[in-house]
């Protein structure tokens, strides 16, 4: 497209009496001879509005340059549409409204910011979305228990086509096992007649839905929108083109005889809840030897909430005793029912079963096992610990004792395995980036470079780690529901299945048109890859967090545009640099540092140059600016998609053009991170350690390259930060090779 | 023919959830929001449990979501009047009151300075004061000022009118009521934190250093009215003692029968705010059962090391008048002992009032006894999201949110 460039340069909001707009406009028209530049005092207003549209319409400017206020506002009054560029110079919050007016460097940092803003509009260029060949929207759904069914039909009745595929030969799973289930409606204390039957039927019913039981994925090969899976049912090996998948392949209990003390696998009256669900199924609640139950203790938490099995809370058990102890007092009203518990969990209206269990005479005693022990009459006595006094307290014998297991989800089991991450040739250990361990679960068997399975969290859930976020998963278009995501009840899972379809079905939606899915929806850019500069270092297939990019044999990239989530942290990564965007590159970053002008040594005017991730840290620069916050005039701010694109070579551009430090403002890293792209910001700290190096050999100190972490909501600390590295490098004094 | 369009009633982050979820998949979304910002409660919290990361952070994406996406069309200040029709064809009308502001405002904040009058923020709980034109907070999404047309003086003050220099304010607005044709409702207007004053014994609003767990979030907010400096209400003082009561009103049959659901995680992720200000201060919490479901069962167990865990629910909270100073009466139900403890500072672990108990859907809908719309009977095309359903953390809402775009979806595609 040939550019026609027009800058737009608001006075109003302060900027007008801050600066030299006359200086700054020649920026635009002298330095970069752009045909048009106009002012105005309002350009948000109509009529300022209405002079860059007309512009547009009728002089041809296709290429639109707004300096005035951030991007972050008025984003609906400077929307002109996907065949136009635009770029915003924010002089209002980042500049005027935290920086002295008529202030030589404020002028300055204004003039860069335009120049930057200039470089980047020549460099970038529309993008072209992706569009892959035989494309559906197909939902797959694996697991055929109640989330997978709910997923399933639930997408179905939205107009979508879905398949199923269930291991066992019946679908239904863990529900099919109750007698009753735990309430789904008011008045909430009243177990409920299972209602898997209907669920079943319903989705069979439906005409588009497609259900393969006793079957397995044997391959998922592809990216959204152009899936091919393989299934092996019976012999028969089926293929279906697939759009999206929603893993709900569930949980199983815990395995009780791993619970020694509790006398599982002992004694024949020590059962699991599992197995009380089949003999209240049977009817009449008797023991193996035909004793009637008269007495029955539950066990909580038997292996969960402890560090040597599962340390979590499986968060349904506390609800499914309760729910269980009224098989037993409907049977017998009087029989004697004990729950030894460290806590009762029954939120929201479950509180009201809790309720009804003590109404009923139920026994709650809060104490730790300490051992299940029989009698002559295979009755159980059970000791237990007093969790505060330490006293020791013992039962008479019950007649049986049911172990309240957790839940343990399906992709925690199965062999670990690392993907390796093959570092090239050359390069050194320490600079490979922590490899994540998959287990083979053969669920999903992806055909991905980095492993077959989804990468979970910890305890091998298949969870988001983003509380805003719970869909988002490290595999575009694969989403977690039910029991295999977290801990849930019933009526959570339900839910969590028609959260999960409504993903699935807008990932098939946003790749047929092309666009990036969560957190970049309308993105339609997507990484390009000079091929025949590639090195086969494999670095962007290992460091891509969503394994977007697989290989062939001969370990070159191949990439997968919708499973690609636009985060460039390929492009950071990628020592060769062969791998641009049309709207951002590594070379129009490195425009942008190129354009800004540097002053003498003997100015004593410094210059620092900002990587900021315009999720967090970006924001929060324009927060201390609507707080009026004061900070040097050294900085110059280049927003990054994620800390992870930073290419290291904008680090020697920086330094080689005499800037004095680079600051990387990017997410927290670590076990609680923030960073949207998952590793971004760890992988630019990875990085920086290489650069350290670097710098060191250039006798450069490494303490001009500083990353610091950062929040949106940490904009009070931004003056400190800023003038804190400013301070750093002066005690550096300038870079050596300045005006070289 | 079924309208494809769909109506979220509700801006918090249960609405704006279901209207970027929906929107994203394709479909035409009207979002309307009775306040004059989008984000709801979350936008008052100082940070998420168990990440401890700000909310702002999340709700600027989603911000994000809702800029770059021309399906959805934003109605701030404004109430669904009435419903009419049936699933696929709803006649919705939306009353939109006065801002007094237009689209004019830059937010550049000199309208505030000139402003004689005074109200308390309600963003903070009325801790602190804005003027009768106030942004109502940092990170106010439309980032535009509003005036309280209860305190403003009106045309005779004019002083910010005249001070504007983008003739952003028109103090004669008024309301406006206009129609939407939609295929399906989300129903996302939250909760209400339980009126504390109802637990008398406890002695909010008498005694000043009793405060609830939803003020406690401001205090320790850094843009909240102390800077984010944890002190007490009555003097300033720094505190040396804490104590979050649990269930103060909740599981209570003479209050919320139900349990709240957040609330055992919500005093937990408090008891880190006063820690990481006063490393020695002596945190109780006093409680009936932890509920730290799942996984967030590792945070209780990273945090219960650091404060004093008593098994009891607290009987009366009395009050020194000379000192302000707290005692609270708590049979402890592990050893028996009555204690007695004294406290500088109380936080009222206040349990989650459905919104839709004070105000109810303007079309037939059940609800359950305590006000939540029920899950069984709700008519198809209104669907309840997020808090008005069931006491829910924010991840869970999120989660319900999203399940609700896609059940309004399909009423807009049902044969």
């Amino acid at each position: 497209m040939d550019k026609k460039t027009g800058v737009y340069i608001c006075t109003g909001c302060g900027i007008g009496e801050s600066l030299d707009i006359e200086s700054l406009s020649k920026v635009a028209t002298k330095e970069s001879k752009v045909p048009v530049c106009k002012t105005h005092s309002f350009y948000c207003g109509a009529e300022g509005a209405a002079q860059i549209k007309s512009d547009i319409e009728n002089e041809g400017v296709n290429t639109v340059v707004i300096a005035a206020c951030s991007s972050r506002v008025n984003y609906d009054v400077f929307e002109y549409g996907p065949s136009i560029l635009l770029e915003r110079t924010n002089l209002r919050e980042q500049i005027t409204w935290c920086h002295p007016a008529n202030d030589e460097d404020t002028q300055m940092m204004a003039e860069d910011s335009l120049r930057m803003s200039l470089a980047k509009a020549k460099h970038i260029q529309l993008p072209e979305s992706f569009v892959g060949e035989n494309m559906v929207k197909t939902i797959l759904v694996v697991g055929g228990g109640l989330s997978g069914i709910t997923a399933a039909l639930e997408s179905a009745k939205a107009g979508y086509k879905s398949v199923l595929v269930e291991k066992s030969p019946v679908l239904g799973g863990w529900m099919n096992s109750l007698y009753k289930q735990a309430p789904f409606k008011a008045p909430y204390d009243v177990p409920e007649e299972v209602d898997i039957e209907e669920r079943i039927k319903e989705l069979e019913a439906h005409p588009d839905v497609t259900v393969y039981v006793g079957a397995e994925i044997k391959e998922i090969a592809g990216a959204p929108g152009m899936f091919d899976v393989t299934i092996s049912q019976d012999g028969k090996t089926i293929t279906e083109r697939i759009g999206s998948v929603v893993l709900a392949t569930g949980a199983v209990p815990y395995d009780a005889t791993k619970l020694e003390n509790l006398g599982y696998g002992k004694y024949e009256n020590v059962i699991t809840g599992q197995k009380m669900e089949e003999l209240a199924k049977k009817g009449k609640i008797v023991r193996p030897d035909g004793k009637e139950v008269q007495s029955i203790a539950f066990i909580q938490c038997a292996g969960s909430r402890d560090p040597q099995h599962l340390p979590y809370c499986s968060t349904e058990c506390c609800v499914e005793s309760l729910k269980q102890a009224t098989y037993l007092k409907e049977q017998n009203p009087e029989a004697a029912v004990y729950v030894f518990y460290k806590d009762i969990r029954t939120p929201g209206q479950y509180e009201r079963l809790y309720k009804r269990v003590q109404k009923d005479g139920g026994i709650f005693v809060r104490g730790e096992i300490s051992v299940i022990t029989e009698d002559d009459e295979k009755n159980l006595i059970i000791q237990a610990i007093d969790v505060l006094t330490g006293a020791t307290i013992t039962t008479e014998g019950v007649d049986m004792v049911v172990l309240a297991t957790g839940m343990v989800p399906t992709t925690a089991l199965g062999e670990s395995m690392v993907v390796q991450a093959d570092p090239a040739e050359g390069t050194k250990k320490e600079e490979t980036p922590a490899v994540e361990e998959i287990l083979r679960s053969n669920l999903l068997n992806l055909a991905y470079r980095q492993g077959p399975e989804m990468p979970t969290l910890k305890y091998g859930f298949a969870d988001s780690h983003f509380i805003c976020f719970p869909y988002e998963t490290r595999r575009t278009g694969i989403y977690a529901a039910g029991s295999v995501r977290m801990p849930m009840d019933a009526v959570s899972s339900i839910e969590d299945a028609t959260g999960a379809a409504m993903k699935a079905i807008q990932c098939t939606e946003l790749s047929a048109n092309g666009s990036a899915v969560h957190p970049r929806v309308g993105d339609l850019s997507f990484p390009d890859f000079a091929m025949s500069r590639c090195t086969q270092c494999k670095r962007c297939t290992v460091e891509c967090p969503f394994g977007a990019i697989n290989e062939d044999d001969k370990f070159n990239p191949l990439p997968n545009p919708t499973r690609c989530r636009r985060c460039g942290i390929c492009m950071g990564a990628c020592p060769e640099r062969i791998i641009s965007f049309k709207n951002y590159a590594v070379p129009m970053i490195g425009n942008m540092i190129k354009a800004i002008e540097v002053p003498d040594e003997d100015e004593e005017k410094p210059r620092i140059v900002i990587f900021a991730c315009e999720n967090d840290a970006y924001p929060a620069l324009d927060m201390a600016g609507i707080n009026h916050l004061k900070y040097n005039a050294w900085v110059r701010v280049i927003p990054v998609r994620c800390l992870g694109s930073m290419n290291i070579v904008w680090i020697a551009d920086t330094m080689s053009q005499g800037i004095d430090g680079v600051l990387l403002l990017g997410c927290k890293h670590g076990d609680d991170y923030q960073c949207h792209f998952i590793q971004g910001s760890e992988l630019a700290e990875t990085r920086l350690a290489k650069v350290a190096e670097t710098l060191n050999r250039l006798d450069l100190d490494s303490d001009r390259v500083r990353m610091e972490q950062i929040s949106i909501t940490d904009y009070d600390k931004i003056p400190a930060i800023l003038d804190g590295f400013a301070a750093r490098l002066e005690e550096l004094g300038p870079n050596p090779y300045k005006g070289f | 023919m079924a309208f494809k369009s769909i109506l979220v009633v509700g801006g918090g982050i249960s609405g704006v959830t279901a209207a970027v979820e929906a929107s994203e998949a394709g479909n035409e979304v009207y979002l309307v929001e009775k306040e004059s910002y989008l984000g709801g409660k979350v936008t008052q919290i100082n940070q998420y449990f168990p990440k401890l990361c700000p909310p702002n952070c999340g709700l600027e994406i989603n911000f994000k979501r809702i800029k770059q996406n021309p399906l959805i069309r934003v109605f701030t200040l404004s109430e669904i009047e009435s419903i009419e029709g049936q699933e696929g064809d709803f006649t919705v009308t939306v009353k939109s009151n006065p801002r007094y502001v237009n689209q004019n405002c830059t937010a550049c904040g000199k309208c505030a300075e000139v402003c004689p009058v005074e109200r308390p923020n309600d963003f903070n709980y009325g801790v602190d004061k804005t003027g009768a034109i106030y942004k109502a907070h940092e990170f106010a999404f439309p980032m535009k000022y509003v005036i309280d047309d209860k305190v403003c003086l009106g045309a005779e003050c004019g002083k910010c009118v005249s001070v504007c220099e983008y003739d952003a304010i028109e103090l004669d607005m008024t309301p406006k009521s206009f129609k939407v044709n939609v295929g399906s409702i989300v129903w996302a207007t939250g909760w209400d934190p339980y009126d504390a004053t109802k637990v008398d014994y406890y002695g909010f609003g008498q005694y000043p250093n009793v405060i609830t767990n939803v003020m406690m979030e401001r205090l320790a907010a850094s843009n909240g009215p102390t800077g984010g400096k944890i002190v007490r209400p009555s003097d300033g003082k720094e505190v040396k003692s804490i104590a979050f009561v649990q269930c103060a009103g909740s599981r209570d049959e003479n209050h919320l029968t139900y349990c709240s659901g957040v609330c055992c995680m919500a005093s937990l992720k408090q008891s880190t705010y006063v820690k990481s200000q006063y490393p020695d201060a002596k945190v109780s919490m006093f409680y009936i059962d932890v509920r730290a479901m799942g996984k967030h069962e590792e945070f209780y167990l990273k945090v219960q090391d650091d404060i004093n865990m008593i098994k009891g629910k607290v009987g009366e909270i009395t009050e020194d008048p000379l000192t302000h100073d707290l005692t609270i009466q708590v049979e402890n139900q592990l050893t028996g002992e009555n204690m007695k403890e004294k406290v500088d500072m109380v936080v009222l672990a206040t349990g989650m009032v459905p919104a839709t108990a004070r105000t109810k859907i303007p079309f037939e809908t059940t609800y359950d006894e305590d006000g939540f719309i029920a899950s069984d009977s709700q008519k198809p095309g209104i669907y309840g999201a997020g808090c008005v359903k069931k006491p829910l953390d924010v991840a869970s809402s999120v989660k319900d949110s999203t399940a609700a775009a896609l059940k309004a979806i399909q009423s807009t595609v049902r044969r």
